[in-house]
């Protein structure tokens, strides 16, 4: 069997051509994608450069992903804050999306204006419980409806709102379809339900309206968004098929031009004694994205995050230098640094803090609290101190000379205790860039995906 | 179905766990949907809970004798946020030693609480009690 596997990126396209016979990777390519004119261009474009290195090559199957045109766009709507919203948003992130902003409670006039101007491909729609709280959804799916935008809805909520919600959305124009509620009891999640639908409706929806359908047309496996592709890479090198291990608890950071995501696949049960598990129970494969942390498009969001004064003095860069780079990828987005440049210095300096403060919102936290009788901690979200693995995705960290100097900042650090990063992780790189692409094969031939991922990612 | 939907817990630094789980399951066993957030819960936690389940009653335990300054200001928050008169019981050891019942039945129910109950309380008695408030 030979597969060709397909990455629709926002700005490339990236083929891989893996070989079964041989277990391996015979070529890669990569092309700019061009979304505005025809996703094909860029397709045939890579196709060409790719048989130009290594000849003909006749595939069996051809799998897609994709991330084009912002890749898939969503917003989650619960109730409270710590509880369904949180929940929903787990849910979206997990099925590959970029959750560009989470609601609780009723939302509001401006709120429902800020959806119009986000203009998401689908929204999730949580809040309650099973038996619980009606009335906010109810009145969140008739706000929904006002907002005259095309997106789909996926109803995860309180089982008990289904007959009003539906009555409500069969009487508008959107399209909505209504599941398994992501948390149907107190602080229990739920999220496979809803993650399936966000899958669903990606390949019947999103799919055409990306102008993915011709490369729909070339395959009859269904195309799903690239981060899904990688979560599910990331959960086969760590658990390893029925005949083969899997390398354990890990880490892996993909640090891209708009978003950094994290994602881990471990349980997170806290490592150490006395404490008290507080929150909701988070995912094994869980998966965040910080749209405001990026490379490119959300450096400048990013350079907010971080004092660029003590970057400067960390690095030995002046901070005009710093300033002056993030206009220029501001200006240009296309631009690489060049190597051994003073830019490129600036480069790693900054992805060095995308990393740092994903990881940091990604892991779990653990609180003292000063009772009358003493130190108490308490643990909400993932313990990851112990996972012993971490792997960097992504131009900057593969380009990079020293990358073992950025994947560090997701290392636990004496200055937060607190945060229950990773005490003594060992690196991978994903040096040509096929964790999607295994992600892919995963489906069809895990037994390949896993030789080959063993062997590549180093 | 009519299901009534309560949510107990043991509120502040308690770590007291055992007469929590009882309490839940006899509630359960009376027919009520429990919501057991079990020990050291915050007033936030509570009141989080009942909204996304629309609780009917809010049960709190005390047991190590600070129950009367982790309980205070519940009753403001639950109001802040839109749990109205949401009824609110409390039990266990409320306060420290042998005090008499009367001065802090009084002061609980200053603070805004519904029912307050004395150490060694029957379950009966609170299991009525809520099937009165529930209008049963
Ligand atoms: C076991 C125990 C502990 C264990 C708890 C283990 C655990 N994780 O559960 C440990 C050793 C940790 C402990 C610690 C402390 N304890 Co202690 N502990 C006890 C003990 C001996 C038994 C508690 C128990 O499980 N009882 C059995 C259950 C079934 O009964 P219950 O808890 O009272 O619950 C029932 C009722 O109260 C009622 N109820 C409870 N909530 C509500 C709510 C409503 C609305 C209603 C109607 C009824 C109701 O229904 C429950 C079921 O029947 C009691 C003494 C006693 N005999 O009660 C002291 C006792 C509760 N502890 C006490 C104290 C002081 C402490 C400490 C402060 C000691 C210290 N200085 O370190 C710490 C506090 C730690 C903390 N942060 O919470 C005091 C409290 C005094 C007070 N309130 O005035 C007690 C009463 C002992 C005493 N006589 O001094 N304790």
């Amino acid at each position: 069997m030979k597969y060709l596997t397909a990455d629709f990126g926002s700005t490339y396209t990236k083929l891989t051509a893996i070989d079964a016979s041989k277990s391996e990777i015979v070529g890669t390519s990569t092309a700019f994608t061009t979304i505005e004119t025809d996703v094909m261009e860029g397709y045939n474009f890579a196709l060409h450069q790719l048989e130009e290195k290594i000849g003909e090559f006749c595939y069996d199957q051809l799998l897609c992903c994709s991330s084009a045109a912002g890749g898939l766009a969503m917003v989650a709507l619960g109730l409270v804050p710590e509880l369904t919203s949180k929940a929903a948003k787990m849910a979206a992130s997990s099925a590959g999306a970029k959750v560009v902003r989470t609601y609780a409670f009723e939302i509001s006039k401006a709120e429902q204006a800020e959806i119009y101007d986000i203009n998401p491909d689908l929204v999730l729609l949580c809040g309650g419980t099973d038996g619980g709280n009606k009335e906010v959804i109810v009145n969140n799916a008739k706000k929904l409806c006002e907002i005259d935008r095309s997106f789909s809805v996926i109803v995860a909520g309180n089982k008990s709102a289904s007959s009003d919600i539906e009555s409500i959305f069969s009487d508008s124009e959107k399209d909505y379809v209504i599941t398994e509620n992501v948390m149907p009891e107190f602080n229990k999640l739920n999220i496979e339900p809803a993650k399936q639908k966000i899958k669903e409706l990606f390949i019947s929806k999103i799919v055409d309206a990306k102008g993915l359908s011709k490369i729909q047309n070339l395959t009859n496996s269904e195309i799903i968004p690239t981060p899904l592709a990688v979560l599910n890479g990331c959960e086969l090198l760590s658990k390893g098929t029925e005949q083969t291990e899997g390398l354990g608890d890990l880490m892996a950071i993909d640090i891209g031009g708009a978003t950094t995501d994290v994602y881990s696949i471990s349980d997170g049960r806290p490592t150490f004694d006395n404490v008290m598990i507080k929150g909701l129970p988070e995912p094994f494969n869980k998966r965040t994205v910080e749209g405001d942390l990026g490379m490119r498009y959300s450096l400048y969001s990013l350079s907010n995050e971080i004092d660029l004064n003590a970057l400067s003095e960390e690095i030995k860069v002046d901070v005009k230098d710093i300033v002056k780079w993030i206009e220029i990828c501001k200006t240009s987005p296309n631009t690489l640094a060049k190597k051994n440049s003073i830019y490129q210095t600036i480069e790693e300096g900054l992805a060095k803090y995308a990393l740092k403060i994903a990881v940091e919102r990604h892991v779990g936290k653990m609180e003292s609290t000063f009772t009358p009788f003493g130190q108490m901690y308490i643990v909400s979200g993932k313990d990851l101190t112990q996972v012993n693995l971490i792997i960097g995705i992504g131009g900057v960290l593969v380009n990079s000379i020293n990358p073992i100097k950025i994947l560090d900042a997701a290392k636990a650090d004496k200055q937060n205790p607190m945060l229950l990063k990773p005490k003594q992780p060992n690196y991978l790189l994903d040096r040509k860039y096929i964790f999607a692409s295994m992600g892919l094969l995963s489906a069809v031939d895990a037994e390949l995906a896993l030789t080959i991922m063993k062997r590549e990612i180093t | 179905m009519n299901q009534k939907t309560i949510v107990t817990g043991v509120i502040g630094a308690d770590v007291h766990a055992v007469g929590n789980k009882i309490l839940a399951y006899a509630l359960e066993e009376a027919g009520f949907k429990i919501v057991n957030l079990g020990v050291m819960v915050s007033q936030e936690e509570f009141i989080e809970a009942a909204i996304e389940t629309n609780a009917d009653a809010i049960l709190v335990s005390s047991l190590y004798g600070h129950g009367e300054i982790d309980c205070h200001g519940l009753r403001d928050k639950c109001e802040e946020a839109g749990l109205k008169d949401i009824p609110l019981l409390a039990g266990g050891n409320l306060v420290v030693g042998k005090q008499n019942f009367e001065d802090v039945e009084e002061r609980f129910m200053q603070m805004g609480f519904t029912k307050v109950y004395p150490p060694n309380t029957q379950l009966e008695t609170t299991i009525n009690d809520l099937n009165i408030l529930f209008g049963k």
